[in-house]
């Protein structure tokens, strides 16, 4: 069986091994040079990484192979597994070999299984690797504008290194091999697939991860420096009311999940003072350094004269690890049952 | 001694529509059974019942003893060789042959290279690339070197042109003298079942027609030709399978255990494309009818 199911295998393989292979060059020629650009460059070095072509290039092309191996692994791996037998009629031929269709599924599901997860756990840790200065410059500053600041935290780049990609791929390739089973033909199921993936891959960011490791509520005093900003209906003189204020979260590299201005209750405000317009800058461009000064004193006692403080609900950077191991486990463990389903399913097969 | 294939009240529905119903069957170990009928008889689902690939929706059916598809042992015993004789398209001929060797443990490597070279194939061609007769010969190769103790082949020489498929029944007696092969095949060709089998089961609208020993069945059916007379006025104990008339003569073609005494009728002797041809070309008769003829062994 070990042998039959590298033979049927050894096409997809190559194709993805040799992508990754790809990968792995372009990623060992720019790598140390990113290093040693983290090392000189200072403060500037996120700036100038991603203003380098070559280094943003290699950065977007290694974070959508990650994201989309696991898709690739289950509609090329996975779905054809057992509906292309179905299809093709060559499961008359297999299954009638002195084993057992079970065995035959669990010998495949195993070591198909397993290269799907080393693909993964190839690219993610190598991603992870190349972008370790990126991801130390982000938690230790405040993150900057440019293409390569996204915290490693935050949901799509999340999923493009670390381990999580090996429990994606394990779960792509046992979604692809049961929804085969199912559908019995090769090319709707891998519509399906890829379909279904897709789905659960955009709905776990969104609902399931933050149950996983609970996030942090934290709660902190405003000020002038922290204040970055507005958000409301238009300017408190023309009618309009203030919302909410923005503020910056002291955190580098967190995933910000929610940020709430609470009065001095404790609640959450929706309508805020319109006195809060101190605050803004200034309408008559740059102001003396005397008169900045004394906008911001008016501005830091209305905030402390109505107790507005910031509630912030986010994943620390610390969180990053946790996560990735919750999310890697649910995902095993969600392939594991999808394994057994497709085990149960192929013995009602005729 | 065991029996090749035991079926007991064997049935198998599709929906709304029985493909196989109420079929009791018992043939021994050793034979070479026929299984011959019409299209869309039943003839697939009573071999598919007998490997495992389908599930009975009543009654039971056994295969040398074992349920069908059961477990390694059972699978390693019965071989099949589907009706598409399905190979994998992108495997070579070597491929194939591998595939049989890791996957049986009973595996006969010198039985395969040797047919697969008296076939002419190139072992290193792709199974796309042959011809729909080679790519039979290839499954029926892997079917035969996998040394089951019964194979069941459904139309196994459909697609095979006649030289061939004399060189494959010839193979095929070779492994049932040598090695005590059992085999189940259904086949539009009655002369290539007379040559081969010595059994066989006439399956006609999803049920049991006729099924016995051939030698049995050929001592007991009987052509009847003498002065014109209604086959009502027969013995009970002979059984009108057809009846045809001219103005003065009847010619009758009956199933009958007993000898055949009237001095009116000449009475000649069936071959077996006679007897199937008049069981194929009964008008449907009622259920009951059916069932008297089926118990005959």
């Amino acid at each position: 069986m070990t042998w039959l199911t590298w033979r049927q295998l050894r096409a997809q393989a190559v194709t993805v091994f040799g992508a990754l292979v790809g990968l792995a060059v372009a990623l060992a020629v720019t790598g140390p040079r990113l290093a040693h650009l983290a090392d000189i460059a200072g403060d500037d070095f996120l700036n100038l990484a991603g203003a380098n072509r070559a280094d943003s290039w290699t950065y977007d092309v290694g974070c959508v192979v990650v994201l989309a191996l696991p898709a690739v692994i289950g509609m090329f791996w996975g779905a054809p597994l057992v509906a292309r037998e179905l299809e093709a009629g060559t499961h008359q031929l297999v299954w009638q070999q002195s084993v057992t269709r079970t065995r035959w599924l669990a010998t495949k599901l195993a070591l198909t299984g397993l290269a799907a997860m080393v693909a993964a756990a190839a690219a993610g840790l190598a991603m992870t690797w190349w972008c370790g200065p990126v991801d130390q410059a982000v938690s230790a500053t405040h993150g900057g504008a440019g293409p390569l600041s996204t915290a490693r935290m935050t949901p799509v780049v999340f999923d493009a290194r670390g381990v999580v990609a090996i429990g994606y791929a394990a779960f792509a390739f046992a979604l692809g091999v049961t929804v085969g089973a199912f559908v019995r033909r090769t090319v709707p199921a891998m519509a399906v697939t890829l379909a279904l993936f897709v789905a659960v891959q955009i709905a776990v960011p969104l609902t399931v991860r933050t149950h996983l490791v609970p996030p942090r509520r934290d709660t902190v005093t405003i000020t002038p420096s922290s204040l970055e900003g507005f958000r409301g209906t238009g300017p408190p003189s023309g009618g309009g009311h203030i919302d909410a204020l923005i503020v910056a979260l002291d955190h580098p590299g967190a995933w910000l999940l929610s940020a709430r201005t609470i009065g001095a209750d404790g609640r959450v405000v929706t309508n805020l003072s319109s006195t809060l317009a101190v605050c803004l800058p200034p309408p008559d461009g740059r102001p003396s350094p005397e008169r900045a000064e004394a906008y911001r004193r008016t501005c830091d006692a209305e905030i402390a004269k109505h107790g507005y403080r910031q509630r912030f609900t986010y994943e620390p950077a610390g969180h990053y690890w946790p996560l990735q191991g919750a999310e890697t486990g649910l995902f095993l463990t969600l392939a594991a049952a999808l394994a057994g389903l497709s085990l149960w399913r192929i013995r009602r097969l005729s | 001694m065991t029996a090749l294939l035991r079926a007991r009240g064997l049935g198998k529905r599709y929906r709304r529509r029985w493909a196989l119903s109420d079929c009791t069957l018992d043939v021994p170990a050793g034979s070479v059974v026929g299984l011959v009928g019409p299209n869309a008889a039943g003839k697939s689902t009573l071999l598919n019942l007998a490997v495992g690939t389908l599930t009975p929706t009543a009654g039971e059916i056994e295969v040398l003893g074992g349920r069908p598809g059961s477990g390694a042992a059972q699978l390693a015993r019965v071989g099949f060789v589907a009706q598409a004789s399905p190979v994998y398209p992108r495997l070579s001929v070597a491929d194939h042959l591998r595939l049989g060797a890791r996957l049986n443990p009973g595996w006969d490597d010198a039985l395969a290279r040797d047919r697969i070279r008296r076939l002419g194939l190139d072992a290193n061609s792709r199974a796309s690339a042959l011809s729909g007769g080679q790519r039979a010969q290839l499954a029926l190769t892997l079917g035969l070197a996998k040394r089951p103790a019964a194979l069941v082949l459904d139309e196994p020489v459909a697609s095979l042109d006649p030289l061939a498929r004399r060189a494959f029944l010839q193979d095929l007696m070779e492994a049932v003298a040598e090695h005590g092969l059992s085999v189940l095949m259904s086949s539009h060709l009655i002369s290539d079942l007379e040559r081969t089998c010595d059994h066989l089961v006439v399956l006609i609208g999803a049920q049991v027609a006729v099924a016995g020993d051939i030698e049995h069945l050929l001592a007991t059916h009987h052509r009847l030709s003498g002065p014109r007379r209604d086959p009502a006025t027969l013995p009970a104990n002979q059984h009108v399978l057809s009846a045809s008339h001219t103005e003065r003569q009847s010619t009758l073609l009956v199933r009958t255990e007993q000898p055949i005494h009237d001095p009116s009728w000449t009475v000649t002797p069936l071959n077996l494309e006679d007897l199937v041809l008049a069981y194929l070309s009964r008008p449907p008769a009622e259920d009951g009818s059916r069932r008297v003829l089926a118990a005959v062994r």
